[in-house]
């Protein structure tokens, strides 16, 4: 057994978490600015954590990740990080020349208490900022929530330092996708191009972290939000944000800075949430559904009522970031599945109570947790106690579903060991029914497995 | 092939680069040029990476937590921070382990964390780590609980010594902790230092019975990334070697405890754990020896030295003869690969030894290093350990603790004279000596320190290398270039590459990725060039 040590018995822990079911902050903001074109992400902290969060990123996406850091010694760590943060910013503009350094911080630069606006303005008077190149930042504690939490600051942080208040409003709608996979962001601007919005979807990964292979590595793929895309949310009719841990900050944020009001909506992942997010859409935008798109939701129905059999009851334990989380939940609730064991470390009581809605008495077993110690060990002691018949999840769970013999659906965050998340989407109806695929052949191939050589089905 | 001026290359390096950053990279960016004493120029390392340059480095708690303990399978590792740390290095290194029953302990799938919340950052997390090891002790009564701190943890003043040390008498098993803040120093280096020490006073000493046999040895430095270890302790175990400890693949904290007890030191990763040999030596009298087991020839080499080392006729017997065994396939396998990659480059920008040993492997099909470097590597593993006493040591340096090591009182036994010595080291086993990357590599080579994305970018486009050996971080922008990238790190989650067997491995590794068909599918059809006479007679057609 992999994991030999987890027990049955479930004890109360208070301080020590197992198995984490989440990371920190500066992963997210690092992610989130790299979904702004020609932008360079900065670690303001001990190289480790840059480090860390590039191997992690690349480990997923199998893509290049830029990013600098600050470099922290002893010494910095005494005196301030400005120095560090100057000379950075002054050598990451004379030899990679992005168009923006998008700046998080770190615990380490959070607790010594570095100020980067006062830091920034530093660097301004000193001349180390080129003309129309941008500097911009945001805090990510990562003692504080955790790496969704970073992803919402640093898409604030585009709000804040980019978003220009007009009175005049275009039809223009600002799509905030949440903290997604690059294809689920390709496949947002489609939808809303078939509807025939038109969107400034920010931040936009896809074209960044799933480059093509050229024989040249382009420093600043073509991908990315553009800085001129930033400025014109303020002047966008509305915004639409998805995911209400990822995005509800920066849409609060546009309505009070640039009075964009904001619609903030589940991310639109399986059946139910997708209907919302297009239907909000079409009431936004004023437009008709698009007849394609109704018979895309037509074949998900369709898929659903003729697989029934399969999917009825089965067991699910999930886990990873709440609004992930959420979406697939009433997914497989509206499936007639029971998401029985649900975590989530980032915290925050708001998820328990929008899955205890988006379950509305369908699953009255289900168990829901998040926050410290809300981790993968006591889902795991949950499912020695009594087992599921699916995973979805991370790369993590496999360690699980080898040694209890579960199949397992990787979704979420980390993927190390499988590729195709950054390019298929999940969202939307042709994302639901991907899912759906994925968790039938799960569930069936197991069927198959198992079954008796007499009752072995040749047609299901 | 001429190869383009290193000269040339090096200033085309630095053109960009701001004055003084220009400045020094300079000292860091060094041609190779052998003198006849077997000197080499001087390299700067191991100093702070320049802020905003994108460095391959990493941090101390990584040095410390994921490279040195992480391997050892029967220690709870409680990271004390946020989740951050703790995730990050959750199984990412590869380190295989094989406990040796299903009931042994096993906590490597494992990652323990305090996951410090901002309460704690203000108001101390001693209390919540006190409370972990308690937690983690009922869960599992493991044989020890260390623990590693992260940045905050120094900074806001938590004695992780004190509550372990508090914990230890309260629990009765062993229990220690790491001042491993990722600021401290300037790369993962100061980490490993850091766990030297901290595994000479809590850990190495602590049990004197050794393991029986002959020839008793510990390897040190070797992580068991990809099962390397497995395939050198099976080559020990058929020449009739006892490995008593391993620092650390492979291992349990028992081999740590009776570590004291061999007769010879192994020294495979110099830099990570040059530290515990050299406390060893001094501690309890045990000679240690640079080994190397990447490359065929190196392993052989590796054998003999460590049976000329016992001065055994029936060692040296068995050694020969199980190195002839062993060649047999490996010379064959050479061949096969040698006429398919003679000539081809190699760059290897990685680690704080991988850097060196894999040239060896490079060299046995015929590839050519043309450039390479540490990542986190100090002077003597560039230039030799005879440059040791000339290496200043600066600020950085000074902030990581130097234990002062007396020889036991009880224990200190020298398993050889100075005599011995001296003539182990007149018959080519030199003892507690490495004679470092760059007396190995050829004159005009490129030798770079710490070296940066843009330049990893620019001797890309200038050399156009037939594969490139780094790290995760680089691997896919390096393959963006047309380039297939190696991870000497995590070997793409394949390998081992140790060992005889291992280098075959190797080989095969290489020469799948250079020999890739799909690098001639990098244009699409429409954009490929074609001559104009070609393309006229098509359209006409």
């Amino acid at each position: 057994m992999l994991l030999r040590h987890t027990t049955e018995e479930v004890t109360q822990r208070k301080a020590l978490t197992i198995n984490p079911a989440k990371t920190c902050q500066p992963i997210g903001a690092m992610y989130a600015a790299l979904g702004i074109h020609g932008c360079l992400p900065h670690s303001h902290g001990s190289q480790g954590c840059c480090a860390y969060h590039r191997s992690t990123l690349t480990r997923h996406y199998k893509e290049p990740v830029m990013a600098a850091t600050s470099s922290f010694t002893e010494g910095s760590s005494v005196f301030g990080g400005q120095s560090n943060l100057v000379q950075a910013i002054n050598n990451i503009f004379t030899v990679y020349e992005p168009d923006v350094i998008a700046i998080h911080t770190t615990c380490l630069s959070e607790t010594i208490g570095d100020d980067i606006p006062q830091i920034l303005r530093k660097a301004q008077d000193d001349g180390k900022i080129p003309e129309g190149k941008y500097v911009i930042h945001c805090n990510t504690p990562s003692y504080v929530g955790s790496h969704v939490t970073g992803f919402s600051n640093m898409c604030k942080g585009m709000v804040d330092y980019f978003a220009q208040p007009s009175d005049e409003k275009l039809r223009t709608l600002n799509l905030l996708p949440g903290w997604v996979e690059p294809a689920d962001m390709r496949h947002l601007k489609q939808l809303c191009g078939r509807m025939g919005v038109s969107t400034i979807l920010f931040p936009d990964t896809s074209d960044v972290l799933d480059a093509p292979q050229s024989g040249h590595h382009e420093f600043f793929p073509r991908g990315g939000t553009t800085v001129e895309d930033l400025k014109k949310t303020g002047a966008s009719s509305a915004t639409i944000a998805l995911g209400k841990t990822a995005s509800d900050a920066a849409a609060k944020a546009l309505d009070a800075k640039c009075k964009v009001p904001c619609h903030v909506l589940d991310l639109p992942i399986g059946l139910s949430a997708t209907d919302r997010f297009i239907n909000t859409l079409r009431k936004v935008a004023r437009v008709e559904v698009p007849r394609e798109i109704t018979d895309a939701r037509g074949r998900l129905v369709d898929l659903i009522t003729d697989m029934h059999q399969y999917l009825y009851g089965k067991r699910v334990a999930l886990w990873g970031d709440p609004d992930q989380l959420v979406s697939l939940t009433e997914f497989l609730a509206d499936c007639d599945m029971k998401p029985v064991y649900i975590v989530t470390g980032t915290p925050g009581k708001a998820f328990v109570k929008r899955i205890e809605a988006v379950l509305d008495g369908r699953c009255p077993e289900a168990k829901v947790v998040q926050g410290p110690c809300a981790d993968m060990f006591l889902m795991h002691q949950w499912i020695k106690n009594e087992p599921v018949d699916l995973l979805i999840g991370n790369t993590y769970g496999k360690y699980i579903a080898r040694d209890e013999d579960i199949p397992l659906i990787r979704h979420g965050f980390p993927i190390l060991d499988r590729q195709g998340h950054a390019l298929f989407p999940t969202v939307g109806y042709l994302g639901a029914m991907r899912l759906l695929e994925k968790i039938l052949e799960a569930l069936m191939n197991r069927q198959d497995r198992d079954a008796p050589e007499e009752s072995f089905e040749l047609t299901m | 092939m001429t190869l383009p001026r290193p000269d040339e290359v090096r200033d085309e390096l630095l053109k960009k680069y701001p004055p003084k950053v220009a400045r020094k990279r300079a000292k860091q960016i060094v041609i190779n040029e052998k003198q006849e004493d077997g000197s080499v120029p001087e390299i700067t390392a191991n100093t702070r990476t320049t802020p905003g340059i994108i460095t391959q480095r990493g941090c101390t708690y990584a040095g410390c937590k994921g490279v040195v303990l992480g391997p050892t399978r029967d220690i709870v590792n409680i990271t004390h921070g946020p989740i951050g740390c703790g995730f990050y290095s959750w199984l990412t290194r590869r380190n295989q382990t094989r406990p040796p029953t299903e009931n042994d302990e096993n906590y490597m799938p494992y990652c323990f964390s305090t996951d410090m919340q901002d309460e704690e950052i203000i108001f101390g997390g001693e209390k919540k780590l006190r409370q972990a090891i308690q937690e983690a002790y009922d869960l599992f009564q493991p044989k020890a609980i260390a623990v590693f701190s992260t940045c905050p943890v120094g900074l806001i003043g938590d004695d992780v010594h004190q509550v372990t040390k508090e914990m230890r008498e309260k629990l009765g098993i062993n229990c220690f902790a790491f001042s491993c803040e990722g600021y401290k120093g300037v790369s993962q280096s100061a980490g490993h230092h850091i766990a030297n020490n901290q595994l000479f006073k809590h850990v190495i000493g602590r049990n004197d019975e050794g393991v029986e046999g002959q020839y008793r040895i510990n390897l040190l430095g070797e992580y068991n990334i990809g099962g390397d270890a497995f395939l050198i302790e099976e080559l020990l175990d058929k020449c009739g070697i006892t490995l008593n400890a391993t620092f650390s693949g492979n291992s349990s904290i028992c081999g740590f405890e009776r570590a004291h007890t061999a007769d010879l030191n192994c020294v495979m990763c110099h830099r990570s754990i040059n530290y515990v040999a050299d406390m060893i030596e001094k501690s309890y009298g045990i000679p240690w020896i640079k080994v190397n087991f990447l490359g065929a020839k190196a392993t052989a080499k590796t054998l003999g030295k460590i049976a000329e080392y016992f001065e055994d006729e029936k060692l040296t017997q068995r050694v020969e003869e199980v190195i002839a065994q062993e060649m047999a396939p490996v010379l064959e396998a050479q061949e096969t690969y040698r006429k398919r990659n003679e000539g081809k480059l190699a760059m290897l920008f990685v680690g704080g030894s991988r850097a060196h040993h894999y040239q060896d492997l490079f060299n046995e099909i015929g590839m050519k290093t043309i450039a390479a470097g540490y990542e986190f590597a100090h002077r003597d593993d560039y230039e030799g350990r005879r440059v040791l006493s000339s290496i200043k040591l600066d600020a950085d340096s000074r902030n990581i603790e130097e234990l002062e090591v007396e020889p036991d009182a009880d224990r200190f036994s020298p398993r050889k004279s100075q005599e011995d010595l001296s003539r182990l080291s007149r018959q080519g086993v030199p003892v507690a000596d490495y004679e470092g990357m760059m007396p190995e590599m050829e004159n005009q080579t490129l030798v770079i320190d710490d070296i940066t994305q843009y330049e990893t970018d620019q001797l890309l486009e200038i050399y156009k290398p037939a594969i490139f050996c780094a790290g995760i971080k680089e691997k896919y922008a390096v393959q963006k270039s047309g380039t297939p990238c190696l991870q000497l790190h995590s070997y793409d989650y394949g390998g081992p590459f140790a060992s005889f067997q291992g280098a075959i491995t190797f080989y095969e590794t290489v020469d799948r990725m250079v020999n890739a068909k799909i690098w001639n599918f990098v244009e699409a059809p429409w954009d490929r060039k074609v001559k104009p006479s070609l393309e006229a007679e098509y359209v006409r057609k």
